[in-house]
């Protein structure tokens, strides 16, 4: 199950107008892909993912989530979210964690254990069902997260920044996880991150936004064959969309004095 | 340009004072509302007068009486003083001695926390016999040890929850001891100290007063409340016990003011409310 | 370990008393002597010894106040961490209830409750309650003021994402409430129910008093109270049960939240 998302002219001010984080942000994403929103802080762009989610309302603009609008979209758990902390129940163990909004939606015991049993096995923490949220690492608990907000098999999945406080090699092989359940549930991910190897290695577009005020800059489309693995990291077509993202992300070589160094060569 | 300029100023301090008005005037309405009900209810339902007397009795009693009972508060509210700076005092120091030497304080702290669940007041006939029924002493006894313990426990948690970090960094300055404690410790347990001494505040008024119901001078407010109510004399027991509870609570909000002045910059002297 | 402590205390009591007398000191009014300070061991013989000629032992007795005691403490405690946690739960929701109610909250608990403890008495007696209700209706008045103070400070403490990800999925204010907030205010609950566990065994000690009420401890501390001079001890055995009670009550609250409040271990330096 996979959703589209779009967005005609989305704005969002703050401060009674003061501050505009967004300004006619246009986006259509496609059913099935996975989409990086990256730029510099205060671009917007966990502003603009929690508009989708209906956290926050926009100031102007439309916004529709899987043929819906976005209050709606919310209403009916088309999506789940994960942020950068995992935000677990410390009082509720691992399984239930995962249980919480299946619980909410109402599904009986059963459903619920069996579904639980899935997600355990998705992001790979068998055996650690009856642990509590303190007893696990950082990157298992953000498994747990990620499990937790798979868990109704939601058709649009939404990420900010997930693996951020984690440490580069955790992060590498989350990211490799994260592809493979992708995969698997076939569902769009909407993925915001600072990290621009990360944006790469996942997506199959990545948007730029820059500051003041938001909006969208450049949109690259990302074709490095799928699946992709350890070895994709090393392949010059990675470096080459790296170099590109962080272009684009610079607004151009001739703003950076080294990148201007190194294109003279 | 300052014809325009007055006008916006006080346009500004007049929404100050409309948004802070905000805040305590629901309180305010309650109060009106709570009286009005009582003045009522109390005519209507024909309540005894000896059971529940009206507002507007108490106030009478409390204006009429008005001397005896405010030198009877102000007598009692010594003994609290007295009890509360004994009280807090020790509870302090013992605080800072369990902080300095961390063995001591594993062994003591849960003995310490059990006896503050003693209920001290009915050590009152005890400190009577001791000190003297008439002496203010023995009831000043019984609010100093009501509030010893609650200053032991919040200042001896204040003085230790410091961020480990913050020790190592003193460390890093080859600081000592002394040093650690005035710079780190004792700032880092201000908070936790006021709010055991707002308790403590309030339980040394009641420890005196409860304290005197077992026995005291003529002049104790206590003393007062037992016998006019012993006497049926309610209007005056309860113009008596609004003096108390105007101590009491003056007590309170002289701390929370001493609080503000001292902790004006930390986050939680706002939010601890 | 207890033994040791116990030990040390009963080193402390004795050695004091051997060198106020030695000394002969004074503090205002008060000497050392075996009418003020009497032997530990002769405080605890007279538990055996019969409370009056040929009537049960002190202890007998004792136990008996207690029991009475604990059981209006108990339901005092009941009644009022329920009232408590409702009012705080119904002054979460409402900013204004919350502004207009909570200074009048805490201001009750400024008027000594022995001052209205009588009028409590004769209003619930002259309803046909037993007397020992109304004791347990002034040990819940010094119970609810702890925990609805907590339950407020408590339910405020959710972590603001986890409130976002409840309206991620569209969760209703009762679903939100116990499946978020309730929980994790538990510490904040605890904490309140130890004060209020000691509150709720002091309120009905003291609520005794101005009831004329026999048959609870408060009555035996009035008892022994005047009989003193005859038997110092026993004043002071009524009141070793008094603290047992109040600390056994502690105690169980302590043993309650090892077993229900499942959280990270704190970090003290």
């Amino acid at each position: 199950m996979s959703a589209a998302v779009s967005l005609r002219k989305v704005g969002k001010t703050f401060a009674r107008g003061e501050v505009t984080a967004l300004q006619e942000i246009d986006l259509d994403v496609q059913p099935g892909e996975f989409i990086s929103l990256i730029g510099p802080s205060g671009c917007g762009k966990s502003t603009l993912l929690r508009i989708v989610g209906d956290l926050i309302q926009p100031s102007s603009g439309e916004v529709v989530v899987n043929g819906k609008s976005a209050d709606q979209a919310r209403r009916d758990g088309d999506y789940g979210i994960v942020f950068q902390e995992a935000v677990l129940y410390d009082w509720r163990t691992v399984a239930r964690n995962i249980a919480l909004p299946l619980e909410m939606a109402g599904w009986d015991r059963p459903k619920r254990d069996a579904r639980v049993k899935e997600m355990v096995e998705l992001v790979e923490l068998t055996g650690f069902e009856k642990r509590h949220p303190w007893e696990l690492s950082g990157g298992m608990q953000q498994r747990v997260a990620i499990a937790r907000a798979l868990s109704f098999s939601p058709a649009l999945l939404l990420m900010d920044e997930p693996f951020g406080a984690l440490d580069e090699m955790t992060r590498e092989r989350l990211n490799g996880e994260l592809l493979r359940i992708w995969a698997d549930t076939g569902c769009t991910v909407l993925f915001v991150t600072h990290s621009i190897a990360e944006a790469v290695f996942l997506s199959t577009r990545v948007v730029v936004m820059s500051p003041r005020p938001g909006r969208i800059t450049e949109i690259i489309p990302i074709d490095l064959p799928q699946p992709r693995t350890y070895e994709t990291r090393e392949e010059a077509r990675f470096f080459e969309l790296v170099t590109q993202l962080r272009e684009a992300l610079h607004g151009g070589s001739e703003r950076e004095p080294s990148l201007r160094a190194a294109r003279a060569k | 340009m300052s014809a325009i300029a007055t006008p916006v100023a006080g346009e500004r301090l007049l929404g100050r004072t409309m948004r802070g008005a905000r805040s305590w005037l629901p309180a305010v309405g309650v109060l009106l509302l709570g009286l009005g009900l009582w003045e009522g209810l109390v005519a209507a339902l024909n309540v005894q007068r000896f059971l529940l007397p009206p507002p507007s009795d108490i106030a009478r009693t409390f204006w009429d009486e008005r001397d005896a009972l405010w030198s009877a508060g102000w007598y009692t509210f010594k003994e609290a003083l007295g009890g509360f700076v004994i009280g807090c005092s020790a509870g302090i120091a013992v605080a800072l001695v369990l902080a300095r030497w961390r063995g001591l304080s594993s062994a003591i702290m849960p003995y310490a926390i059990a006896a503050n669940a003693v209920p001290i007041i009915a050590f009152a006939p005890i400190t009577n016999q001791w000190f003297g029924v008439l002496n203010p002493l023995s009831k000043m006894m019984i609010a100093a040890v009501l509030c010893f313990f609650p200053v032991l426990v919040n200042a001896l948690r204040g003085l230790t929850s410091v961020h480990p970090s913050s020790i190592e960094l003193m460390r890093s300055y080859a600081a000592g001891e002394v040093e650690i404690f005035r710079r780190v410790r004792i700032p880092n347990s201000l908070p936790f100290l006021f709010s055991a001494l707002k308790v403590a505040s309030v339980l040394a008024m009641i420890g005196a007063v409860v304290g005197e119901y077992f026995g005291g001078t003529q002049e104790a407010l206590g003393v007062q409340i037992r016998n006019s109510a012993a006497l049926f004399a309610f209007e005056t027991a309860w113009a008596a016990i609004l003096v108390a509870s105007i101590l009491g609570i003056s007590f309170y909000l002289a701390i929370a003011l001493l609080e503000r002045l001292t902790m004006g910059w930390h986050p939680s002297a706002r939010a601890a409310e | 370990m207890l033994l040791a402590v116990l030990a040390v205390l009963w080193g402390l009591w004795e050695g004091f008393k051997w060198l106020g007398e030695e000394t002969a000191l004074r503090i205002g009014t008060f000497t050392v002597t075996d009418l003020t300070m009497p032997h530990l061991h002769e405080i605890v013989g007279q538990l055996f010894e019969p409370s009056r000629t040929n009537g049960p032992l002190l202890i007998e007795v004792l136990w008996d106040s207690a029991l009475f005691t604990a059981k209006e403490a108990a339901v005092g405690f009941v009644l009022g961490a329920t009232i408590g946690f409702a009012i705080g739960v119904v002054l979460h929701h409402s900013r204004l209830l919350q502004r207009g109610l909570l200074p009048y909250i805490v201001a009750s608990q400024t008027i000594p409750i022995l001052a209205i403890a009588p009028m409590v008495v004769v209003w619930t007696g002259s309803r046909g309650t037993p007397a020992w209700f109304s004791v347990a209706i002034i040990a819940a008045y010094l119970t609810f003021f702890p925990v609805t103070i907590n339950t407020l400070r408590g339910l405020d403490s959710a972590d603001p994402r986890a409130l976002e990800l409840m309206r991620s999925y569209a969760a209703s204010k009762w679903a939100v409430l116990w499946k978020l907030k309730v929980p994790a205010s538990l510490p904040y609950l605890f904490a309140a129910f130890k004060i209020s566990a000691t509150a709720s065994v002091v309120g009905a000690i003291v609520g005794e008093l101005p009831s004329s009420i026999q048959d609870g401890l408060g009555g035996a501390i009035l008892n022994f109270n005047q009989y003193y001079l005859s038997s110092p001890p026993s004043l002071w055995a009524t009141n070793l049960v008094a603290a047992t009670l109040g600390i056994s009550f502690f105690a169980i609250v302590a043993i309650a939240e090892r077993f229900v409040v499942r959280r990270a271990p704190e970090h003290v330096a």
